[in-house]
């Protein structure tokens, strides 16, 4: 009977210290979390609209009667409107071809889709430059035609391209893998065409994969940087795309103005994540690339 | 006739690659193979390669990058599994907008990151108050890279963790205590070893892409060489001089060591689903 007692009585002891230094242990790992977070995240983010309103809206809107700026925009906008749609055809053939085709060497394909993730942002505009610049490969046949590709839009839309190139494949290949075949099969069967097949069988499956995949291939193509650097000699009120707005600014000391134009990409990664968040929840994919 | 006709006629489309195919090959040839091979031969016709890969400066570069980028991922090594741990297992307020913002140094455009992180720890900003007094120097320094490159992989380790750890199953702990192994024992012998593909894999994207990345680091460097000079702004010096050579040389050893830590991924990912299957 004291035995039963003291056992217990040891028991619900151990039970009790161990629950509290559970919970003291559980508070501390979280307020190390956020504090990290907190540092390297929030503050950051945060700051980018303090300073960009710390004057008021005053500046904000002012910067829109600046020609440079509104040129900046429209070629970031140029350049996702021509970059999304082209790397989602892509994105969607490579997914087909992958996904759809059992062949050797296939993962090393998918290797060689995620490429630009690897690559230095740099390397990709050198390598765009070593192709079509003057010294460059084609650089003889496309100053006889005439047509400028380096420091010129065209050459900023390929560095961007090649960085965007992989998103929609990546995150369409394994949706259309754990769709498999059956469906479409079965619509064959019944005399669908490739085509009806693909609209009314495959794109309705694959869609919250697709959408995911898009909303981050126009979330890097209008905020990429590096590679657009490298090709885009950065002419004001020509090649400059928002984000080299902005970093020319800021070297000019004109933080101000930077801030004004960098609360506007600030914005961007806000919505991609509010996007992002809806489409995770509809479909519980969490993808970083 | 018909029949045997059709048979034929349907036996040749499918001899025919499909268009598909073309696209997805074209495409890749086009973007990545062609200019790839681009690269290395220019790399390769250099004659002074070895004199260019391993001037002083580009050491020194090299240096810079790799190791800042390694110090930086290991370092979200253990904090974004940390917070993985604690966005899986606990509860607490605003946790869902914590999650979401892990992914912020993703989305947002890495000039924008470089701009701020410089405000924010430039003498007069949030947290450049507090370390100046302290004789930290933060913009400008080498530091000042290590911290940019924290900001844009810390998504990585969190997003690699976070699903190996939702599986997990709680039973396994659960019996590893009731055979009396203590929490500290539970966490090291039995949930960190099914965690480390994972880790790992999380800290090999986060150090490529820190190896890779220029944004944001040629913001709150100095860009200097020998002090914070990292490779990536070299190339893009190098290529602001019209040195084509020395850029692709410095270029080609970057691409070399990005193929590298991507075969090594690989490998990690492998190592991993090996996991899953038990």
């Amino acid at each position: 009977m004291t035995i039963t007692k003291t056992i217990t009585k040891t028991i619900t002891k151990e039970n009790f210290g161990s629950k509290a230094k559970f919970f003291k242990m559980e508070t501390l790992l979280i307020g190390i979390s956020l504090v990290y977070i907190t540092l390297i995240i929030f503050l950051p983010a945060l700051n980018v609209f303090t300073e960009a309103f710390k004057n008021g809206v005053v500046p904000f809107i002012s910067n829109f009667s600046n020609q440079e700026f509104l040129s900046a925009i429209r070629l970031t906008l140029i350049i996702a409107f021509v970059c999304v749609p082209v790397n989602t055809v892509f994105g969607l053939c490579a997914a087909w071809a992958i996904a759809r085709h059992k062949f050797p060497g296939r993962a090393f394909i998918i290797s060689v889709i995620d490429l630009p993730f690897s690559i230095s942002p740099v390397v990709a505009g050198l390598m765009i430059v070593l192709l079509y610049g003057r010294q460059g490969w084609f650089g003889e046949i496309l100053e006889k035609i005439n047509l400028k590709i380096v420091f010129a839009t065209p050459g900023i839309i390929l560095a961007t391209a090649f960085i965007t190139l992989p998103f929609v494949a990546r995150e369409v290949i394994p949706v259309l893998e754990e769709m498999g075949r059956e469906q479409e099969e079965a619509a064959r069967t019944l005399g669908a065409k490739d085509w009806q097949i693909f609209w009314r069988v495959t794109l309705p499956n694959i869609r919250w994969g697709l959408l995911y995949g898009v909303i981050l291939t126009n979330a890097r193509a209008m905020g990429e940087f590096g590679a657009v650097a490298v090709v885009s000699g950065n002419i004001a009120g020509e090649t400059q795309s928002l984000p080299l707005f902005v970093e020319q600014a800021y070297k000019q000391y004109q933080t101000q103005e930077a801030f004004s134009a960098a609360v506007l990409l600030g914005l961007l990664a806000l919505v991609t994540l509010v996007a992002k968040t809806i489409v995770e929840q509809k479909t519980q994919i969490k993808d970083v690339e | 006739m018909t029949a045997v006709s059709s048979i034929t006629k349907s036996r040749n489309k499918s001899n025919k690659l499909p268009w598909t195919w073309i696209i997805t090959g074209g495409y890749l040839s086009f973007m990545l193979v062609i200019p790839v091979i681009a690269l290395f031969l220019r790399a390769s016709t250099t004659k002074t390669f070895w004199e260019i890969a391993t001037s002083p400066t580009a050491i020194s570069a090299y240096d810079v990058t790799f190791v800042t980028a390694l110090i930086a991922s290991l370092f979200n090594g253990v904090f974004g599994t940390l917070i993985a741990w604690v966005l899986v297992r606990y509860d607490f307020p605003f946790k869902k907008l914590v999650d979401a913002a892990i992914d912020l140094p993703f989305a947002l455009p890495t000039s924008v990151a470089g701009l701020t992180l410089a405000a924010v720890y430039s003498p007069d900003g949030w947290m450049g108050k507090l370390l100046t007094p302290l004789g930290i120097r933060v913009s400008f320094t080498r530091l000042g890279v290590g911290i940019a490159m924290i900001f844009i992989s810390l998504s990585f380790v969190v997003r690699t963790v976070q699903p190996v750890l939702q599986e997990m199953q709680k039973e396994v702990e659960e019996s590893a205590w009731s055979l009396g192994a203590s929490k500290s024992q539970t966490f090291v012998l039995v949930i960190l070893p099914t965690l480390m593909p994972a880790i790992l894999t999380g800290v090999a994207l986060g150090f490529s892409r820190a190896v890779g990345e220029y944004g944001s680091t040629v913001i709150i460097a100095s860009n200097v060489p020998f002090r914070d000079l990292i490779a990536p702004v070299l190339v893009f010096q190098r290529l602001e001089s019209f040195d084509y050579a020395g850029a692709a040389v410095i270029g080609c050893v970057m691409l070399v060591i990005s193929l590298i830590i991507l075969f090594t991924i690989n490998l990690l990912q492998a190592w991993g689903s090996k996991y899953d299957d038990n």
